[in-house]
């Protein structure tokens, strides 16, 4: 089972913890704003991953599970 | 009666009640610090967002605790007969009604904000943020049931405590309004006037009230409490 | 009147004679003023019956598979397919006939709703009616008032609905480029703003009321009610294979005869040119699909054709039918700088990387245009249009950001000629690329384009 990272654009405000608590994945433009890469998830880091997205004030950061590929 | 009360003295749970409830009130008050510098997004090298972030969590977190402990020792404490609907329904108590019953009140208030802090995925982040506003009043009711209520409050060192809550509370809301700028103006104004109003009756009323004779019977004590046992004398 | 039969067999029954070859939609359109229901049946013939439906699948959206008919708001999605997911989604469907043309450079739709506003409603009965949907709404934008009352009009004419049929409700939305995107519809149709919302869900699962909802362009309603009369294999004889059947285009720019024409799918630009009286000054580019399709230089004009898989090599599509000529006299750096400061402004403002991305692309083009275009202002738009895309609710930064890479790429001589040189004589020219001004009536052709069949692949 794999994950992959999203933000909700428009309920993120650029609090900028996810980038804390998940630097090996999401790292900040120059605004602010979580830069996420497309890849899933390294399945180490799901449970920062995990921390990340509840500590989102906004819980604009989601994990989402990954569908079955097609 | 009487005499049988200042033979036993004073209970644990009433020093018990009387500490836990001061270290609610500095929790509380930490946590709006901590929230004022939560919202406002300061940071350090040393303390990251998600660091600020968690300990106001978790500082209003064990604020809570030690509200339930201060309310968990006032039933216990067979001093003043408070029940637990005292605790959760505001005046309808025999003990100094109106001043427990804002304690009572405070805590109905922080029982929402908690609630909904606990279940924020849940409830929705609309929901959660309009609650979490009910703190900026709790806070004020918290402090006049301190000051109402509280054995003591003519204490010095309670009075410093209280003071220094009081202007860290108001530097933060200051603090928060200034930061707000043109933003919120009408709501910057709307809490400027109310934290200047709280303040102003607490400086007329304090002196007068609380610190003046006889508040243990002004405030709605029951005449079968005051009494002349050398262990309550602070009531007086 | 003889009745339509109820399947659709080899030959479907006609009750008019099939078009042939052009114009299908833009058949009788009156220059001013809009078909009345009579005229409307007397030309097309009456609105086929649908038979029992059944909720998977209707006879209706099996003929549009086979017709393959795409969408044509600018995203091109089979349309089959659309309708086949509200079918297959819990819940009463409300079909939204999407008339919200915020696009300033496309008129299209405006004509269709002013002048043909029975072959619209028509084909959103069909739909509606396939689907079993309680709603039928159509959106139109708040200015649009021709459009509005000719709609208004139509829908009294209708007459009040049978007892299983959908209840028409026409309705204004603002006028923002924005709103015209399906999210953003059908949050002002539920009462929000008319901004796009994250998704999922998107509005074929939870739409109107939370609702699966079909939002489909007004002029895709119009082939399926074409579709509905005539059959696939008769919306097949003309386009390509992979797109078929005719389209509308906006012209726009120097040509002689600018305004809103019906073409077959995949037709040679040249011809559209050549239709619309043909260029009035020598054209530098072409902007195609609209304010955040693509550009492509003039040259080929002669070779490319309006097509999905000719103009994809450019990173262009034909997108909602926008052809914008820019002539020779206009500074293509100017523009591009204007068009992305229009850009920016139209942002919905609620993603951060699209207000601050666009705003910053905005003010770097406008630097370039100026005076200062040195090497680190051009890998500064570069920077910036990778930190914009696909970071939105919607595609609109994905748009502009595709709108500006194929400004740099076509227009390179002239950028670079502002690097060395600053501002050029043709930035003191008066700006060509309309924005954002109150609609003016454009000419409606009644010509029919009759143009070359398209060079089948």
């Amino acid at each position: 089972m794999s994950y992959r990272l999203r933000v909700n654009p428009i309920t993120c405000e650029a609090h900028g913890m996810c980038a804390e608590l998940l630097p090996e994945r999401i790292s900040l433009d120059e605004w602010g704003y979580p830069l996420l890469g497309e890849e899933p998830l390294d399945p180490v880091l799901v449970d920062h991953a995990r921390r990340a997205a509840a500590a989102c004030p906004t819980f604009a950061l989601l994990l989402q599970r990954e569908r079955q590929p097609r | 009666m009487s005499v049988i009360l200042a033979s036993s003295g004073p209970s644990a749970y009433w020093y018990l009640t009387r500490s836990t409830g001061t270290v609610s009130l500095v929790l509380l008050t930490g946590a709006i610090v901590l929230g004022g510098l939560d919202v406002q997004r300061i940071s350090t090298p040393s303390w990251p967002r998600f660091i600020v972030d968690a300990l106001h969590r978790n500082v209003s977190l064990l604020a809570i605790v030690f509200l339930l402990l201060h309310i968990l020792t006032s039933l216990l404490d067979s001093f003043a007969s408070i029940s637990l609907t005292d605790t959760l329904v505001p005046f309808v108590g025999s003990y100094r009604p109106f001043w427990l019953g804002l304690g009572a009140l405070s805590f109905d208030l922080l029982l929402a904000v908690t609630l909904t802090s606990l279940l924020r995925q849940r409830v929705g982040f609309r929901t959660w943020h309009t609650v979490h506003w009910l703190t900026y009043a709790s806070w004020p009711v918290a402090l006049l049931h301190a000051l109402g209520t509280g054995s003591d409050v003519k204490s010095t060192w309670l009075l410093i405590l209280s003071l220094v809550c009081l202007m860290a509370v108001l530097a933060t809301v200051l603090w928060r309004v200034i930061a707000a700028g043109e933003k919120h103006a009408r709501l910057g104004r709307f809490a400027l006037a109310g934290t200047g109003a709280f303040t102003l009756f607490l400086v007329l009323w304090v002196p007068g009230g609380p610190l003046g004779s006889e508040w243990a019977r002004r405030s709605g004590t029951p005449s079968t409490l005051i009494d002349h046992s050398p262990h309550h004398n602070s009531n007086q | 009147m003889s009745r339509a039969q109820s399947t659709y067999p080899e030959q479907p029954t006609r009750t008019t004679r099939p078009p042939v070859g052009l114009p299908r939609l833009l058949a009788g359109v009156p220059a001013h003023g809009s078909l009345d229901l009579s005229e409307h049946h007397s030309l097309h013939g009456p609105l086929p019956e649908m038979t029992r439906f059944r909720r998977r699948r209707s006879e209706l959206i099996a003929e549009i598979e086979q017709a393959g008919l795409r969408g044509r708001g600018g995203a091109s999605f089979p349309t089959a397919q659309k309708l086949e997911a509200v079918a297959a989604s819990r819940g009463r469907p409300v079909v939204v006939i999407n008339a919200a043309e915020g696009e300033p450079a496309s008129s299209k739709d405006a004509t269709l709703t002013r002048a043909l506003p029975h072959l619209i409603l028509d084909g959103g009965e069909l739909a509606a009616q396939s689907l079993g949907a309680s709603e039928l709404i159509v959106a139109v934008n708040d200015s649009a008032i021709a459009g509005f009352e000719s709609l208004a009009t139509a829908i009294a004419e209708r007459g009040t609905p049978a007892r299983r049929s959908a209840r028409i409700r026409l309705v204004g939305v603002p006028d923002r480029y924005v709103t015209g995107q399906e999210t953003a519809l059908v949050s002002h149709l539920n009462g929000g703003s008319a901004l796009p919302t994250f998704a999922p869900p998107l509005p074929f699962e939870h739409g109107v009321a939370r609702r699966p909802t079909l939002v489909s362009n007004a002029e895709t309603f119009a082939h399926i009610a074409l579709i509905a009369r005539h059959g696939a294999r008769w919306f097949r004889e003309l386009g390509t294979s992979a797109q078929p059947g005719s389209a509308l285009v906006t012209l726009s720019g120097p040509v002689a005869y600018p305004g809103v024409y019906e073409i077959e799918c995949g037709a040679p630009l040249g011809s559209v040119i050549d239709a619309a009286g043909g260029l009035s000054a020598p054209a530098r580019a072409l902007l195609l699909g609209g304010y955040g399709g693509s550009w492509v230089p003039a040259e080929h004009l002669e070779d490319l054709c309006f097509s999905a898989e000719q103009l994809a090599p450019y990173g262009a599509s034909p997108g909602a039918g926008v052809i914008v000529v820019l002539s020779e006299a206009a500074c293509p750096v100017a523009e591009t700088a204007r068009l992305a400061r229009w850009l920016a402004g139209e942002s919905a403002g609620q993603c951060g990387p699209c207000l601050h991305g666009l705003g910053a692309l905005a003010t770097t083009l406008e630097t370039i245009a100026g005076q200062d275009a040195h090497a680190a202002t051009r890998e500064r738009v570069e920077q910036l249009l990778a930190l914009v895309r696909r970071r939105g609710a919607c595609a609109h930064p994905d748009g502009a950001a595709r709108l500006i890479q194929s400004a740099i790429d076509t227009f390179q001589s002239e950028f670079d000629e502002h690097a060395r040189y600053g501002t050029c004589e043709r930035c003191l020219a008066p700006p060509e690329l309309v924005l954002g001004q109150p609609r003016r009536t454009r000419h409606l052709s009644t010509r029919r384009a009759s143009l070359n069949p398209a060079r089948r692949p």
